[in-house]
């Protein structure tokens, strides 16, 4: 079998519908099942022969046509002889490709629009810039998107900030009041000068600043911007015991 | 302020804009003339544009007026900005965005029960493209995602509203009559030019 065959691109099987009927010149609303049926299977085939994939809809309209084709062959209830109370099975197909053929006789209007306003130039020409690259204003959903991709980096690093960290303030906290029994009175900024990196100097101030609030210490400093000194709160100490 | 001055002022404000004016920002400026009176002298200014065979027209565009170049001039322009109006819609996305702005606010199942067709891929590209936004959320079960055009849509089609696409109504096929859209025909012209199915062709003499 050879096989010379124009494949029409459709957007759906409605559409492919839409294009057998025109094809075969038929009125949409006395569709003839059985040669549609046949002719949409054909075109099924056909697109499987080319490797093209067949989208699950394709296959849904298809068992619809065969479902409207066996209502069709089988003769009508006896009991029902009242014609306006058969229902044509056609029916509901038939009224969704009006409604679809429709859409698509606005999609063209639409289309033709879209010509003839890209031949009326204005200002917010984009200069210089790419098809497809145009400027909108931002929308909240613009913001909510960028937001989410500014979190997506940022954790990564928090997050690694947060394994690498050896340092705690409840182990800084036990270390300073250690140093501080030896030494009672220390520098503070000697006291970071042996600090590793940021998250210890960061562990240590915080170890400071839970001290002072506990009243354990007391930082003084002589003058302005000068060396703050840490100082063991002996009185709170006397309290104590 | 005589007339001659408003008309003036008018045509300076809608040559500096990048976008329609409305009716309402153009008489807040003026400070003078009243609704009625500004749209009057705009009308005339359109009409001496369209008398003097001007390059230029005032169209009435998404509610505004927007002075754009007359369309007969579109092929030297087009060569002057290689990539203006080069791209256009493509069919689903044309067909996508007839159903949402007649049937705004709407679903994207609703979408698809009548295209027959998953919508994911172009309600998206349209969504970027600015043409449709969410409008919202739907109060019912699921509280479905609603879709609605935008002005832009609009503009980008030249429309000054919503009530100048036809009336679905009109859409009427009755029997036999089962013409295809523009570019549908034009696809199966091309096609019997290049000596395709031959029994695709009507015969004019039934």
């Amino acid at each position: 079998m050879s096989y010379k065959v124009k494949l029409e691109v459709f957007e759906g099987p409605l559409d492919l519908l839409l294009y057998l009927i025109k094809k075969n010149e038929i009125d949409i609303y006395d569709i003839p099942i059985a040669t549609i049926t046949e002719q949409y299977l054909e075109y099924l085939e056909l697109m499987r022969m080319l490797d093209l994939n067949i989208a699950g809809e394709f296959l849904v309209i298809a068992a619809t046509l065969i479902h409207i084709k066996s209502k069709t062959l089988l003769p009508p209830d006896e009991k029902e002889l009242l014609p306006e109370e058969e229902e044509d099975p056609r029916e509901e197909l038939v009224r969704r490709l009006v409604e679809y053929k429709k859409f698509k006789e606005v999609a063209g209007i639409l289309q033709d629009l879209e010509s003839q306003r890209k031949k009326m130039f204005t200002r917010d020409i984009p200069f210089e810039v790419a098809p497809g690259e145009v400027f909108f204003e931002a929308s909240l959903f613009d913001l909510i998107t960028a937001f989410t991709r500014v979190l997506k980096d940022v954790p990564k690093e928090m997050f690694q900030e947060i394994i690498k960290d050896e340092f705690t303030v409840e182990q800084k906290v036990h270390d300073l009041l250690h140093m501080l029994v030896k030494t009672p009175a220390m520098s503070l900024f000697d006291l970071f000068k042996n600090a590793k990196n940021k998250p210890e100097i960061i562990a240590m101030f915080l170890a400071v600043l839970e001290l002072i609030r506990l009243k354990e210490i007391i930082v003084v400093q002589k003058q302005n911007f000068s060396d703050i000194e840490i100082i063991r709160n002996e009185k709170h100490r006397l309290n104590i015991e | 302020m005589d007339r001659a001055q408003i008309k003036n002022i008018i045509e300076a404000m809608l040559f500096v804009s990048d976008k329609p004016l409305y009716l309402s920002e153009i008489k807040n400026v003026l400070e003078g003339p009243d609704a009625n009176e500004t749209k009057e002298v705009i009308t005339e200014l359109a009409g001496e544009y369209e008398k003097q065979t001007s390059a230029l027209r005032i169209k009435e565009i998404a509610g505004g007026y927007q002075i754009v170049t007359d369309p007969v001039l579109a092929p030297w322009l087009k060569k002057l900005y290689k990539t203006a109006g080069a791209d256009r819609l493509s069919g689903p996305s044309l067909e996508t965005l007839a159903i949402i702005a007649y049937k705004q606010p709407t679903t994207k199942p609703e979408i698809e029960a009548i295209r027959g067709v998953n919508v994911d891929g172009v309600l998206k590209t349209l969504i970027e493209k600015n043409l449709v936004k969410i409008l919202g959320r739907r109060e019912t079960v699921g509280c479905p995602i609603i879709y609605g055009t935008t002005q832009e849509f609009l503009q980008y089609f030249g429309l000054n509203s919503l009530q100048e696409l036809p009336k679905l109504e009109e859409f009427n096929f009755t029997e036999k009559d089962i013409e295809l859209p523009e570019h549908f025909k034009k696809e199966e012209e091309a096609g019997q030019q290049e000596g395709g199915n031959t029994d695709v062709q009507t015969s004019g003499t039934s």
